[in-house]
């Protein structure tokens, strides 16, 4: 796990629910197949209503054109990210868009656990909002080992909350990498 | 200290005898659920990680059910149902229920109901959010990802949170325009999208206790509306009944202890409770229908897990007899089983599939449909500034279709009535 991650703010509101992050009509992709899967990465995020994309302003579009790569890598979200359904396509989406971290206030369970168990993104909670705070576009900087972001286009930085139980598992890269290293999986075998 | 019945169920699953909200556990898993949106990608994520010529954990504790895009012309989608077909094939799977066969049941949280999986006292995982509706028969229920199914599919086990429970009480004798639908709608409105974010929703009171098996499902169904890891109703003689007539599988029935500790506690007069809506684009975007009666109409639809069971059917047919819809109005039977409920089950001597017929309505086949947009030809699906009533699950902004679209979530009742008029109309016009 790299210990800096440096990369441009997308920035979003409360309550974005995975039909947000990826629309339904597009879960029939492959997520094995290398190619197929790019898809995900070009509808990431194309639920968002366009006034409310890339705040504060919005009318920011994630995802330019037919590209499968966003240039934001780090998404600041507010309450309760990743509400909705289940679907693990959400998380996945964002990282094939090139997304590392998110950090919002609050996550819903599902899309907190496949973020982590599926080792997709990193699941920031932040101790304040800061959706208002920061602007999509800025240059930010997470600095995991000591739980810092850093907002280098403002020159101000705010702490980030532990990661908690779940950083044995985010370190090692996901559930089943975490499930070998603890010695609960055997190695992948045929 | 006491237990509650989510805390004991989570402890017997992890073979402890005390556990406490907070802690994490490893639970063996009774039965793993998945579909055709999920199903394949946890396959691809399982046959990674444990080799192409590995064997599920349990192949009877695993069950599938494409449910999701099933009528559509779109190739990838029908892929997918392939996928689960060969994965069926190759494991030797009893629990695959194919599409195009007679064993097709329609959406999987209502099949799992009628064939005998929602068993009490158990532990069921699906990669799905609304897994959380069997926890309507006394078990624990959630949903999880396709990297956590394909961890259970190949060990039978996950890790999990043991939540802190919440109990919603429910007071009082259930008034005849009022519907599960209302009080769930009432807690969401309360409490909000993520009020019980990581915690359980347990309901209670004479009021639940009179609801019938059906009815029960639509309450902890949109537990995960408030962000809830599960929904759960003690078993009483009415899960018994209803489990009975199923299987002759045994079962262990749970209940908290009067000195359970909980996060809170919300009671409930529900004779104080009116017809609720929730207004786009949340489902805590809770009003009363009087309050936005009168909302210009494009679309009605009944179906889906939340409401498309033969209790929501029989509820909508008392308005529906004898009337006609004056906007499009869609009907998907959650299963196959109530599809066949629709032409046996009758209401004033009419079938309730003559009722919605002779009123206008268009019936399709059991799926999913709409309730999530899906591929471009899914039946009622909505398209461009549509303004729809459902008896769905969600309405955050595209979820049955068009971005552009404005959905509003109410009872079955409501959308009839609303169906009749075109606009948003409060059942009780209709039920003198």
């Amino acid at each position: 796990m790299e210990n800096i991650i440096t990369g441009k703010a997308f920035v979003l509101g409360n309550n974005i629910d995975t039909d947000q992050i990826i629309p339904a009509e597009h879960l029939v992709y492959s997520l094995t197949d290398q190619n197929e899967s790019k898809k995900y990465g070009q509808f990431a995020l194309s639920g968002v209503p366009i006034s409310q994309s890339g705040l504060p302003d919005g009318g920011v579009h994630f995802i330019e054109g037919e590209n499968h790569l966003s240039k934001f890598s780090i998404i600041i979200g507010g309450s309760n990210f990743g509400c909705g359904s289940s679907r693990e396509h959400a998380p996945f989406a964002l990282q094939k868009a090139g997304v590392k971290v998110i950090i919002a206030e609050s996550y819903a369970r599902i899309f907190y656990r496949n973020s982590v168990d599926g080792g997709f993104v990193i699941p920031f909670e932040s101790s304040e909002k800061l959706n208002d705070k920061i602007n999509t576009n800025d240059e930010l900087e997470v600095d995991i080992e000591n739980k810092l972001l850093i907002n280098k286009t403002k020159n101000v930085s705010y702490k980030l909350k532990s990661l908690g139980d779940v950083l044995p598992i985010v370190s090692a890269g996901g559930l089943f990498e975490y499930a070998r290293k603890s010695g609960m999986l055997e190695e992948a075998g045929e | 200290m006491g237990m509650t019945i989510t805390e004991k169920i989570l402890a017997k699953s992890a073979r402890r005898a005390y556990l406490e909200p907070g802690e994490n556990v490893w639970l063996n898993v009774d039965v793993l659920m998945t579909h055709d949106v999920c199903g394949p990608p946890t396959i691809g994520i399982w046959k990674n990680e444990f080799g192409s010529n590995a064997k599920i954990w349990d192949k009877n504790k695993l069950v599938i059910f494409p449910d999701h895009y099933i009528f559509t012309k779109n190739t990838h989608a029908n892929r997918n149902v392939q996928v689960l077909r060969e994965f069926a094939d190759e494991q030797d799977l009893r629990n695959y229920y194919d599409v195009g066969t007679s064993r097709y049941k329609g959406v999987c949280h209502i099949a799992l109901a009628e064939e005998g999986y929602n068993i009490p006292g158990t532990v069921l995982f699906g990669t799905d959010s609304h897994t959380c509706t069997s926890g309507a028969f006394g078990m624990f229920a959630t949903g999880v990802g396709n990297t956590d199914a394909a961890f259970i599919m190949g060990t039978g086990k996950i890790w999990e949170k043991v939540p802190e429970s919440m109990k919603f009480i429910f007071n009082g004798q259930m008034p005849g325009y009022l519907t599960a639908k209302d009080l769930i709608l009432k807690i969401l409105g309360d409490i909000t999208t993520d009020g019980a974010t990581y915690r359980a929703m347990e309901f209670d009171g004479e009021a639940i206790y009179s609801l019938s098996m059906l009815e029960r499902m639509t309450l902890t169904n949109m537990a995960i509306e408030a962000g809830g890891m599960n929904g759960i109703i003690k078993a009483d003689s009415v899960t018994n009944e209803y489990v009975k007539a199923i299987t002759d599988k045994e079962y262990e029935i749970f209940q908290s202890d009067s000195d359970a500790k909980y996060h809170s506690i919300y009671n409930y007069d529900v004779n104080k409770i009116e017809p609720l809506v929730a207004k786009p684009h949340s489902p805590d975007n809770s009003d009363t229908v009087r309050n936005v009666e009168g909302t210009k109409l494009t679309k009605c639809y009944i179906g889906s897990c939340t409401g498309g069971k033969l209790t929501d059917f029989i509820n909508a047919a008392k308005i529906l007899f004898g009337q006609h819809v004056k906007i499009p109005t869609f009907i998907v039977p959650a299963s196959t089983a109530t599809a066949k409920e629709l032409e046996d089950e009758t209401f004033n001597g009419l079938s309730l599939k003559s009722i919605f017929e002779n009123a206008g309505c268009k019936i399709a086949e059991s799926s999913c449909a709409a309730c999530l947009g899906g591929p471009d030809d899914t039946f009622g699906r909505a398209v461009d500034k549509d303004v729809v009533v459902s008896t769905t699950n969600r309405n955050f902004p595209g979820r049955m279709g068009s971005k552009k679209s404005e959905v509003y979530l109410a009872s079955p009742l409501t959308v009839a009535a609303s169906a009749i008029n075109g606009f948003i109309t409060d059942p009780r016009n209709f039920l003198i």
